[in-house]
């Protein structure tokens, strides 16, 4: 049987970075978790400390990568679902990219500040 | 395909009253709907913890300011309900990479399993609440 395809073939992509970067972020949650837990209480040293290092830079900044693409796929997703006309729909998407990409910004400020 | 099956209008799209009020929605579907509201609860609170993780990191006055602010009902409720948001979505999506692979789809496995999210998130939340606290 044949199929017609339409649209630009980005569904299995998006749809397997959406749950490679889940996977990416579950591991650095209960790794920093465990960071955070298993040492004396937090203070602003340690707190510091922490994200002074360079192991847990790059592994936040990865993080909030991937948050960042994974978020898409999920808001997009939602957009699309509920919201029908297709300029509202447009113009939120914009909308969410944008308040993504502050995010990531943002997120790399606060690690390289 | 059968004619029967051609003539079938898909996607069904469901008006949000209907999801509301008008389908009993099994155990599964509960966990599938609070993904996504979990979800964009935490995509829309990004902004208000990205401000705190910003002003705890960037001077000690900072850091105590925001131990004072967390401290607050409003704000200490606010956070629990944001560390059950991403609990539930942490385990909601591990059952739903499972789901992906083959894995737990019969009726009485996906049954068991959502009840297992929903406690399990729950739990989880309350036992990260007593030690944030």
């Amino acid at each position: 049987m044949s199929r017609v395809v339409v649209g630009a073939h980005y569904g299995l992509r998006d749809w397997l970075a959406q749950r490679i970067t889940a996977a990416l972020m579950a591991l650095y949650t209960v790794v920093v978790l465990w960071a955070i837990l298993a040492g004396p209480a937090l203070t602003y040293a340690r707190w510091q400390e922490l994200f002074a290092a360079g192991w847990m830079r790059v592994a936040t900044l990865l993080f909030a990568a991937s948050l960042a693409w994974h978020a898409w796929v999920g808001v997009r997703d939602i957009l699309m679902d509920y919201i029908k006309p297709d300029g509202l729909r447009l113009a939120l998407q914009v909308l969410v990219l944008l308040t993504i990409a502050a995010y990531l910004g943002w997120t790399i400020q606060i690690l390289w500040r | 395909m059968s004619e029967a099956a051609a003539k079938k209008i898909r996607p069904r799209y469901l008006s949000l009253q209907a999801l509301i009020f008008e389908i009993r929605l099994p155990l599964p579907g509960w966990v599938s709907i609070l993904h996504r509201v979990s979800g964009a609860l935490l995509f829309v609170a990004m902004v208000w913890l990205l401000w705190m993780l910003d002003r705890s990191l960037a001077s000690e006055a900072g850091f105590d300011a925001v131990k004072r602010y967390a401290g607050l009902w409003p704000v200490k409720l606010s956070l629990l309900v944001l560390v059950w948001a991403y609990c539930h979505h942490f385990c909601a999506g591990i059952r739903f990479l499972f789901l992906d692979l083959d894995k737990g789809v019969d009726r009485e496995t996906a049954r068991a399993t959502s009840v297992i999210v929903l406690v399990v998130s729950l739990a989880l939340a309350a036992w990260l609440g007593v030690l944030l606290w």
